[in-house]
């Protein structure tokens, strides 16, 4: 009894798989939709081969064997040729099925929209190549219009990591010192969980990202929000924070728009609490968050490049509330 | 009897593999009230030479001898702009840290306060923009860049071509690149 609610439950679980986040098995775009139909094919082909050998494995136990010799090598040799021509046409086949459902999916009339996202340990950086080479850097967050392909650059700027959107493509690795190519199109609004397929490191399980599929207009509303520089702090704790965050090493790594704070080596935080998600998916997006992930990244995310940055009581609450400002 | 030495051998020989499980611890975190002690280091007056603050020798001198520390170190060299001046140690527009020759002495509390304070002609303070333990690894990293000796550990290897000889070998000044 015990057993059989453990195997029930098991296979529940196995089932959570099916549902919508995160899923290869819900697509909601044309690459991974052939991709679902790949995985459709090689499941009924392979699930018959199965049954077969099972009813043959089966038969042979249970009958007798041939009385005369002669015919039962001539029957064997017919079993076993007709196995091996069945194996080759079957390894062919879905060989060339899945080379033409990994084969890119055509374009269209559209032209596609060109976002260049770089893997970092352990987050991933954002950037939407402007007309006159003003980019819009952000991170762990990409919009992007419904419809339209997108065209995803992908780089690596330490280690190897991987870009998977299971509802929307397929994995394509991000590899050092080589350029990789992803091309999709999201068929409905919605937000797409994304995360590192490839084993990058201590931190490599919390390095998620979403996809934020939108129509053209609040496409092009939030980009419009993300290319202004940073508010104003509207208070005077906001005021305060920002003065902290400019004196403190935060700046040394950080970029937020429209202040002093002008470092690279970090996700730009300029319009950070537009974002979902806090640290590659780690944390919601709260005031709290931002504070408990400032006062000690080491223990929300060990090993993470941020270091841990003294800041007394007081800094701290100001410099959570200019974050949590930054909208 | 052979049966036997030969079960014996194959065992130490599998028992010896497991020495191969032996990983490098790695702090990520230090303690605050560590890390503030860390900055309390001894320097002479003409600023050349001094002792490091007590809890680094408790610690176990760390940002000399661990992999892990230096490989922070090395990040944090490419990071925040050395290379600008001081190359991949070989100099340029600022002193060579590979030539055996150290300006305000050998030893790390003098490196650390050169990365700390800034020193003149031109060395940056790095005291706001790095913390006091980034400021140890870096230290630490430099120190075994230019080592008279050969150091029991190094980071890890650039993936780029090498414009020097690796860390991990000594005297920095006089081997060879090719």
């Amino acid at each position: 009894m015990r057993r059989r609610i453990l195997l029930v439950s098991a296979a529940l679980t196995a089932c959570s798989g099916c549902s919508g986040w995160q899923s290869a098995l819900d697509p909601q775009g044309p690459a991974a939709a052939s991709l679902d139909r790949l995985l459709l094919g090689f499941v009924l082909v392979l699930g018959g081969i199965w049954l077969c050998v099972m009813l043959v494995l089966a038969a042979g136990l249970w009958r007798r064997a041939a009385a005369t010799p002669g015919t039962a090598r001539r029957r064997s040799a017919w079993a076993v040729g007709g196995a091996c021509a069945a194996t080759v046409l079957v390894v062919s086949g879905l060989t060339l099925a899945s080379y033409l459902a990994s084969r890119a999916a055509p374009l269209g009339q559209d032209e596609p929209l060109v976002i260049r996202v770089r893997g970092l340990q352990w987050w991933w950086e954002v950037v939407y190549p402007g007309a006159d080479g003003q980019d819009l850097v952000t991170a762990n967050e990409i919009h992007i219009p419904v419809g339209r392909p997108v065209r995803i650059e992908l780089s690596a700027a330490d280690v190897i990591h991987s870009f998977w959107v299971p509802n929307l493509a397929g994995k394509q690795d991000m590899i050092p010192g080589r350029d990789n190519v992803l091309t999709f199109t999201a068929w409905e609004a919605g937000t797409y969980r994304g995360q590192c397929a490839e084993f990058c490191g201590m931190q490599h399980a919390r390095m998620a990202f979403l996809i934020v599929a939108e129509s053209q207009e609040s496409f092009d509303r939030w980009r419009a929000a993300q290319e202004a520089e940073a508010a104003a702090p509207a208070g005077e704790e906001e005021a305060r924070g920002r003065q902290v965050f400019e004196q403190k090493p935060c700046g040394a790594c950080h970029t937020i728009r429209g202040t002093e704070a002008r470092g690279t080596t970090g996700p730009d935080l300029t319009h950070i609490a537009s974002r979902q998600y806090l640290a590659a998916g780690v944390l919601p997006m709260t005031r709290g968050a931002l504070a408990a992930w400032t006062a000690d990244p080491q223990t929300i995310k060990p090993g993470n490049n941020m270091p841990l940055v003294p800041l007394t009581a007081a800094e701290l609450q100001a410099v959570s509330a200019w974050l949590a400002s930054l909208r | 009897m052979d049966k036997r030495w030969a079960a014996l051998s194959t065992l130490l020989l599998a028992l010896s593999l497991l020495g191969g499980c032996r990983v490098e611890n790695r702090e990520t975190r230090l303690d605050p009230p560590l890390a503030e002690a860390l900055d309390h280091i001894a320097l002479m007056p003409n600023g050349i030479g001094g002792t490091p603050p007590e809890i680094y020798t408790i610690m176990g001198k760390p940002y000399r001898t661990s992999s892990f520390h230096l490989s922070q170190g090395k990040r944090l060299y490419e990071w925040f702009g050395c290379q600008a001046c001081h190359g991949d140690g070989q100099g340029g527009n600022a002193p060579s840290l590979i030539d055996g020759w150290w300006n305000y002495g050998p030893d790390l509390t003098s490196i650390y306060a050169s990365i700390r304070d800034g020193r003149p002609g031109g060395m940056p303070a790095f005291r706001n923009r790095l913390t006091n333990e980034q400021i140890w690894q870096l230290a630490g990293y430099v120190q075994v860049m230019g080592a008279y000796s050969p150091p029991s550990a190094a980071p890890g290897r650039s993936d780029r071509p090498q414009t020097r000889p690796a860390e991990n070998r000594a005297p920095a000044a006089s081997a060879p690149l090719r």
